[in-house]
Formats: structure tokens, C-alpha cells, sequence
């Protein structure tokens, strides 16, 4: 609780410098640094922030979405960093035009710890991380087939009434839906196409590329 | 072809016309494999088992008892909690906290109204910040005497459970007579607290911390040189430090693999730089050393508290929640005679508090690790996003990491060092 | 996912004994015997799991009950306590971990959100877990105290005592149709209807 006017992170400045206009704009709210970035260069812009010398955000302290009221205004994704050598902190977000197909690169390759929720936020926002090793729902089961439940247009209740909810939540076979990896290894194997079957073999599954 | 829908595309198959699986893959011997000829065997643990803590569910590739694969299954206690956010006033979510770190529900209550009130600007009273530290610190000794307690079970041992659930009781007690509840407390409110503590309440805080350090001495006695603890936990489970920062953890688990990184030294909040208390850390990032940074972190939160509690006795009379009066109803006996005061207060709880548009994250150190609150508000009293920062469900996250290669009694003990809670990772 | 009705609808029936002495009598032992050795099946899922296992150490001791041997394990087992709340992910578990357990069998709700959803009426929530399986008492409170949920126990002791081997229908398994009910649709919709204050808290903004 200080009183110091809050200033814009000198990173935002050095992001200009090296990206131009890849950098969409920059503000502060609440005393936290926030940048848009432009969602074709997020992954370079972020590998940047998080290897460059002086910048070190070695730290992905969360990744999640926003999806505002106004059906008119973008679905932005944004990533909380964090240098803990700097004890420096910067949100950089990536707004997404709903009338597109959302879809932001994986950051799995730069922090193993945006696997977890990166798939949240597939699961509840239904954004595609292209490159994610293993994009699957993790909060509601495979066959769910509501939407995705933090969406405005997603009302609170869900869309199907309780009586539908409970009859499909009971048809969900918890032992059917086994993921690529476990069914690698269990008789469904040899019905798996040749070049996965390969991929399999040659033990890539769930190494990130 | 995507991942899903090859799993999609098979998965549906293998189901009679009931829904059930007609096949179950058990034990199948994968083709290709050269490792001396063993079979491999999918496990499945929960989503119901009692060393789960909880409904995780974990399905286990082994070969003979080592585990080549762990894929953990959640979602099964998600219940919606970022979505019925976006449908309650900012007061109005401090019951949901409660409920979703259910082992430390004050420091969740705690850690909300910060977030709020950074989002809205409000600062709080000298007296307000001390309460609420002894509400985190009470917080963090009971959610480590529920995992001292149930890893006690998981590894055999029971006795340390009857022992951290008597002294548990003791803050219980306290807490009830804080908050009226055992367990979901809605201690905060924006701005200031729901209630002062009662008269004389600090005596018996004075006499749990005088206390309960006894009953850590004689865990520390039981398990620290125990040979079957040091066996079954020591170089199990190991995550360097480079591991546990690319990995996002936090809390006990971060410092146990040597990152000396604790939100209440390295950002305070609540004015923790006044405090003297150390951070454990530890250097090898296995079980062992989890265990002795969650002890050596009773410790120091006992000392807090004794240091708060001197605080609080010079604090005494002093105001509790701040004069803001966008945020804080008038007093009870004022509503009742004062038109004025009424209708204001009317307004505020049938209305809530407008927070102005922009957005505010906000990390505190929990038990667990760093629990953090995200809002984004639109200028209206019910904010277009609560997003909780769950540190065990990031924590969780590397669990396929740290049990590749352990025995299958050590994914028990692994399971259970990182100190989950459903609650929060499914939300 | 469930038993299902048999598919001409054909039931057996079972001659009722007419109560006397012996019956009675037996019935009594019987019944003594159950009340005091139930074993629970602790179906912990969120908070009211913490009070459980509050309830079952040192302090309030469920042992006294016969209860201290907790059976994880639902085919040894002879109460499932519910508690904690129940998400529609978790809902083909229950309903498994009941057709698992053996007759004589009884389950408790544990808990608003067991017992009505309680405050999360979202997406996620099943609205009462007796949509999904039988439950023979319900103990309110968010969560229960433990004497909230010892006095749950006490009236379920006190609904075993009371039961006759006389009447076969008490330990009728629960069959569903097709769908996966037991209860109709429409019951299901009706009980999961929002009340009271929760109809208006529905609004966003």
C-alpha cells in the first residue's frame, strides 16, 4: 500500500524498441504493467522476455483469459510474468478477435508450467494453443458437450436443463476416454494410423518439440 | 488428425451399447519393447482412494513395480467457482474463498480483500493489517498440520494425525470464536474485517502458541531421524531448482528445491517486512526436504503470530475497518435510527460496491504456495472475471515429472508431498 | 452405466412374513448389530471431507459409533457418506461406488452441497445427490459440524432399528431405466429449480 504513482515497466519500452509495432499499446491498472502484443509474434515477443539479459521474466506466474462483457471487444489471453532475480512483474496480453478462430502459439516449449493451463484455458475458453503437446479438456470430461463454461454466452446454469446435464454426465464412461498416451500402451495400439503408431515407437509422445 | 479426435475416434468403439467399455486395457505387452521382455500394466488410483487426498484421479504405466508414465486425471470436483464470480458482488465472493482452499480458508478470505482492495484503491488500518497476518499465519498452521497428518497416514504412520487434528481443534476453537464457524470463516470484508476478535480472545491464542511448538518437537522427534521416514522420503521425488521455477511451483515445494522465493519477504503485503521471521529453504527438493520446510515453517509462523499478538495488544482500541464509506456499512445501531444510514446501507448490500474499470492480480504466499486473485472490472459492482491463481493445481502440474521412474509406494509419498487440495485445483 | 430393469419389467415377488415373536426378536438382533458396526465408505470429495476426518479423530471419536474402521473399499462397506460436493464429473463414480457396495446398504448426504447443491447452483453441480443415488439421511450445514454429522448417524442407527427383515422392498437394489434415472426427468428438473433468494443472483452485471 504505497503511494508512489505507478509507473510503466521500463521493460514495455525495451519490448518497442526490439518489436515496433508488434507491440499494440501499454497501460497501468492498479500498479501493474500490462502490454497487448500482437497474437503472430506473442511467442517470440515472450522467448524474448523471458531469455533477454536485463529482462529475465524466468517465472510464468499464471496463464489465463478474459472474456469481457462487451460481445464486441476481443478475448484476450494473458500471461503474468515474473523475473525473481528483478522481483519484477509484467502482464502481457494477447487480444484475439472472437470472429476469428482463437488460436495463440503453445508457450510449453519456454515454461513446462503453462501445460496445465494452458488446457484450462482451452477447456473453458476453447482458445487452440497451436504446439501444445497434449491440448485436451482437463476441468469437464472429454465428451462434454456444453461449450466452454467461462464464455459470456455460457449462462451460469449450462445450457442443457439439470435432467439433460445428469443423464449425459452418467453416459460419460470415466474408463473410456483414455488419452493418446494411455492407450499407447494398452490393445488399442495397433488400431492407431501407421506414422502415430511410428511417432509412438519411436518414444516422442508427449516430448515437446 | 488431431490427439483428441484419435481419441475420440477410439475411445468410442470400445463401448457396448450401454455406455460400458467393452474392453478394458489392463495388461498388454507394448510391441516393440525391449526392457528384458516385462509387461506393462495400466493402473488407475481414484478418482475415489483414500491416499488421493481427495478425487485426483492417476492412471499408472508400470513395469514390474517402477512407474514408466503417470497421467493425472482432474476435474472432478470443479464446480464453477471463477464462473459464479463473475455473478456476485465483490463482498459477496468472499464465502466462495472459503470453499476453495478449504485447509486455510482465512488466508483465501484474506487474500481477496487485498486483491479488491488494490482494484479499488482502499486502503486499510494498521490494526485491520495485523489481524488479518494472524489470520494467515493460523491459516498456514493448520493447513500444514492437515498434510503433516495425512502423509503421516499415507506412509504408515497414524499417530502424528491424532496429534495435528487435536491441535487443529484448539485453532478451530479460536476461529469459532473469531468467526463464528469452524471451517468457512468469511473473515474479510473489503476494507476491513467482519468482526473484531471477542474480548479476551487473544489469551488463548497466547496460549496456543505457548504450546503447540511441544507438538512439532515431538514430530520433529518421531520422523526427522525416523529411518523408515528418512527411507521412504529421502531422494525420492527430487526437483532441482531450475525444474520447479520452469515448472511454476510455489510455496514449500519451490523453496524446497533451494529457490529462496517467499511472496511475504520477496513483495510484502500486510506489512510482513516488519515482522522477524525466516524462510526455510531447502537444498535437495525431495520429499524430506519438503517436510522439514513445512515444519520449519510452524515455527516461524508460530513466532508471527506471537509478534502480531504483541502488536494487537498495543493496537487495542484502535480502528478496525477503514473510514472509507464507499466500502464499509455504517455501524449496526446507526442503521437502525439514522434514515440516512439506512438507505446507504441498503444500497450497499443490495447493490455492492462499484469497483472502477481496470484490473489488479494480486499474490500472497498460502500454505500451498502463491495464491493469486486476478479481477477485471468494468465499473460495475460484480467483476467481468475472478480468476484464482491456484498454487496446487501449478504445483500438481509436475507430478508426471517427479514420479517417472519412482516405485509405485513412492507416487503415494509423492503424491502427497505436494500437498494438494482438490478444492482449489478444480475449482 | 447403473443396474438396469429387467426388459419385460418382470418382478419377483417375495411373500411378506407376518410379523410374531421370533421375527421380531431377530429383527431386533439383527438390527442391533447393524446399527452398531455400520462401516463407512467415506466418500470425501471438499470441505465437509475436513470435518469428517475432524469427526473421526481424537476429538469427537467416531468410533464410539462402531464406525472406525473406514472402508475404502465399497464392497466392504455398509453406509456411503457423501461428503462434499458433487460435481456432474463425479457423478458416474458415486453411482459406481454404490452399485459396488452390498445389501444392506444406506447413504448419507453430508452437507448443502450433498444435499441440494447448496450455494454452487452452476453448470458444473449436481443439484442433489439423490438424483444419482438413494439417500437415507441428509445432515445440513456448510459444512456440518461433527455433531451435526454424529446426529446424521444417530438417525440413521435409529432407521436401522426400526427396519424388519419382514419387508423384502428395504433391500431392493436400485434399478435405473436406459437413461440412467432412477427419478424422472422432470423431478430431476423441478428439485434443481433455483429458489428463494438464489432466483435473483443470476445477473451478471
Amino acid at each position: 500500500m504505497t503511494a508512489v504513482a505507478p509507473a510503466l515497466s521500463p521493460s514495455v519500452d525495451a519490448l518497442r524498441a526490439a518489436f515496433g509495432s508488434a507491440v499494440l499499446r501499454a497501460a497501468v491498472s492498479c500498479g501493474d504493467s500490462i502490454v497487448w502484443v500482437a497474437a503472430d509474434r506473442a511467442h517470440e515477443i515472450l522467448a524474448w522476455l523471458k531469455n533477454t539479459p536485463g529482462q529475465t521474466f524466468n517465472y510464468l506466474t499464471d496463464v489465463t483469459a478474459v472474456d469481457y462483457r462487451d460481445p464486441d471487444r476481443p478475448l484476450e489471453v494473458s500471461y503474468q510474468l515474473r523475473s525473481l532475480s528483478r522481483k519484477a512483474d509484467l502482464r502481457v496480453k494477447i487480444p484475439l478477435d472472437k470472429a476469428q478462430p482463437l488460436a495463440v502459439d503453445s508457450v510449453v516449449d519456454l515454461w513446462r508450467g503453462a501445460d496445465w493451463l494452458e488446457r484450462e484455458v482451452f477447456d473453458m475458453f476453447g482458445v487452440t494453443f497451436t504446439g501444445h503437446p497434449d491440448l485436451r479438456r482437463i476441468l469437464m470430461w472429454d465428451t462434454y458437450a456444453e461449450g466452454h463454461p467461462l464464455r459470456k454466452d455460457f449462462p451460469l446454469r449450462g445450457n442443457f436443463t439439470r435432467a439433460e446435464q445428469t443423464r449425459q454426465a452418467l453416459a460419460a464412461n470415466p474408463e473410456a476416454h483414455y488419452s493418446m498416451e494411455e492407450l499407447s500402451i494398452a490393445d488399442a495400439f495397433n488400431e492407431l494410423p501407421e506414422d502415430m503408431k511410428r511417432r509412438l515407437l519411436d518414444g516422442q509422445r508427449g516430448e515437446l518439440r | 488428425m488431431s490427439t483428441r479426435t484419435v481419441e475420440m475416434a477410439l475411445a468410442t468403439p470400445g463401448l457396448d451399447e450401454r455406455g460400458r467399455p467393452s474392453r478394458l486395457p489392463l495388461s498388454i505387452g507394448q510391441p516393440g519393447d525391449d526392457d528384458m521382455g516385462a509387461e506393462h500394466m495400466l493402473v488407475n488410483i481414484g478418482p475415489q482412494h483414500p491416499a488421493t487426498h481427495g478425487v485426483l484421479r492417476l492412471v499408472l504405466e508400470l513395469e514390474g513395480e517402477t512407474v514408466k508414465r503417470c497421467i493425472p486425471h482432474i476435474g472432478y470436483l470443479h464446480s464453477g467457482f471463477e464462473k459464479l464470480g463473475e455473478y456476485r458482488h465483490y463482498n459477496q465472493i468472499v464465502p466462495l474463498t472459503d470453499r476453495t482452499d478449504y485447509l486455510s480458508p482465512m488466508a483465501n478470505n484474506v487474500c481477496l480483500a487485498l486483491a479488491a482492495e488494490k482494484l479499488m484503491g482502499i486502503e486499510i488500518t494498521e490494526r485491520c493489517q495485523v489481524l488479518r497476518v494472524i489470520a494467515c499465519e493460523m491459516s498456514r498452521i493448520i493447513s500444514h498440520l492437515v498434510w503433516l497428518g495425512t502423509t503421516g497416514i499415507d506412509l504408515g504412520a497414524f499417530t502424528p494425525f491424532l496429534w495435528s487434528f487435536y491441535q487443529r481443534e484448539r485453532i478451530y476453537n479460536l476461529q469459532e470464536a473469531w468467526t463464528g464457524a469452524r471451517l468457512t470463516t468469511s473473515l474479510t470484508r473489503i476494507g476491513g474485517m467482519m468482526a473484531d476478535v471477542p474480548d479476551g480472545w487473544e489469551a488463548g491464542l497466547r496460549d496456543f502458541t505457548a504450546t503447540f511448538t511441544r507438538t512439532l518437537d515431538e514430530v520433529d522427534t518421531m520422523f526427522t531421524r525416523n529411518s523408515i521416514w528418512c527411507g521412504r522420503t529421502q531422494g525420492v521425488g527430487v526437483l532441482t531448482a531450475e525444474e520447479a521455477i520452469n515448472f511454476s511451483l510455489s510455496g514449500p515445494m519451490l523453496r524446497a528445491s533451494g529457490v529462496d522465493y517467499d511472496v511475504r519477504k520477496d513483495r510484502p503485503y500486510l506489512g510482513y517486512e516488519t515482522y522477524d521471521f525466516d524462510v526455510p529453504v531447502g537444498e535437495h527438493g525431495d520429499i524430506y526436504d519438503r517436510y522439514r520446510v513445512r515444519l520449519e515453517e510452524m515455527y516461524q509462523s508460530n513466532r508471527i503470530l506471537e509478534q502480531a499478538l504483541d502488536r494487537l495488544a498495543r493496537l487495542k482500541g484502535a480502528p478496525l475497518n477503514t473510514d472509507d464509506h464507499r466500502v464499509i456499512l455504517p455501524p449496526k445501531g446507526r442503521a437502525m435510527s439514522d434514515m440516512e444510514a439506512m438507505i446507504h446501507h441498503f444500497k450497499q448490500v443490495m447493490e455492492g460496491i462499484p469497483a472502477p474499470a481496470g484490473e489488479a492480480y494480486l499474490g500472497v504466499e498460502n500454505p500451498k504456495g502463491e495464491l493469486g486473485y486476478y479481477f477485471v472490472a468494468d465499473g460495475t459492482a460484480k467483476p467481468v472475471r475472478w480468476r484464482i491463481r491456484p498454487p496446487s493445481f501449478i504445483n500438481l502440474a509436475c507430478l508426471p515429472k517427479l514420479c517417472e521412474g519412482a516405485l509405485l509406494s513412492d507416487v503415494i509419498a509423492i503424491n502427497a508431498s505436494v500437498d494438494i487440495v482438490m478444492g482449489e485445483i478444480d475449482r | 452405466m447403473g443396474l438396469t430393469l429387467p426388459p419385460d419389467g418382470e418382478v419377483t415377488e417375495v411373500p411378506a412374513v407376518s410379523p410374531n415373536w421370533l421375527t421380531t426378536r431377530l429383527d431386533f438382533l439383527v438390527n442391533w448389530g447393524r446399527a452398531n458396526s455400520l462401516w463407512p465408505m467415506p466418500f470425501g470429495t471438499a470441505c465437509c471431507a475436513i470435518e469428517f476426518m475432524a469427526t473421526a479423530a481424537g476429538r469427537f471419536d467416531i468410533s464410539r459409533f462402531g464406525m472406525e474402521r473406514m472402508s475404502f473399499s465399497p464392497r466392504q462397506a455398509d453406509v456411503l457418506i457423501c461428503a462434499g460436493r458433487l460435481p456432474f464429473k463425479l457423478a458416474p463414480i458415486i453411482r459406481r461406488v454404490w452399485d459396488q457396495m452390498p445389501q444392506p446398504k444406506w447413504a448419507i448426504s453430508m452437507g448443502a452441497c450433498a444435499s441440494t447443491g447448496g450455494i454452487f447452483d452452476t453448470y458444473a453441480m449436481v443439484q442433489g445427490i439423490d438424483t444419482i443415488i438413494p439417500v437415507d439421511v441428509y445432515v445440513p450445514g456448510c459444512p456440518p459440524r461433527p455433531e451435526g454429522l454424529m446426529y446424521g448417524i444417530m438417525l440413521l442407527q435409529k432407521k436401522i432399528k426400526g427396519e424388519t427383515m419382514a419387508d423384502p422392498s428395504l433391500r431392493q437394489e436400485l434399478l435405473v431405466n436406459e437413461q440412467g434415472f432412477f427419478v424422472p426427468p422432470e423431478k430431476i428438473d423441478e428439485i434443481s429449480e433455483p429458489f428463494g433468494n438464489s432466483v435473483h443472483q443470476t445477473r451478471s452485471a
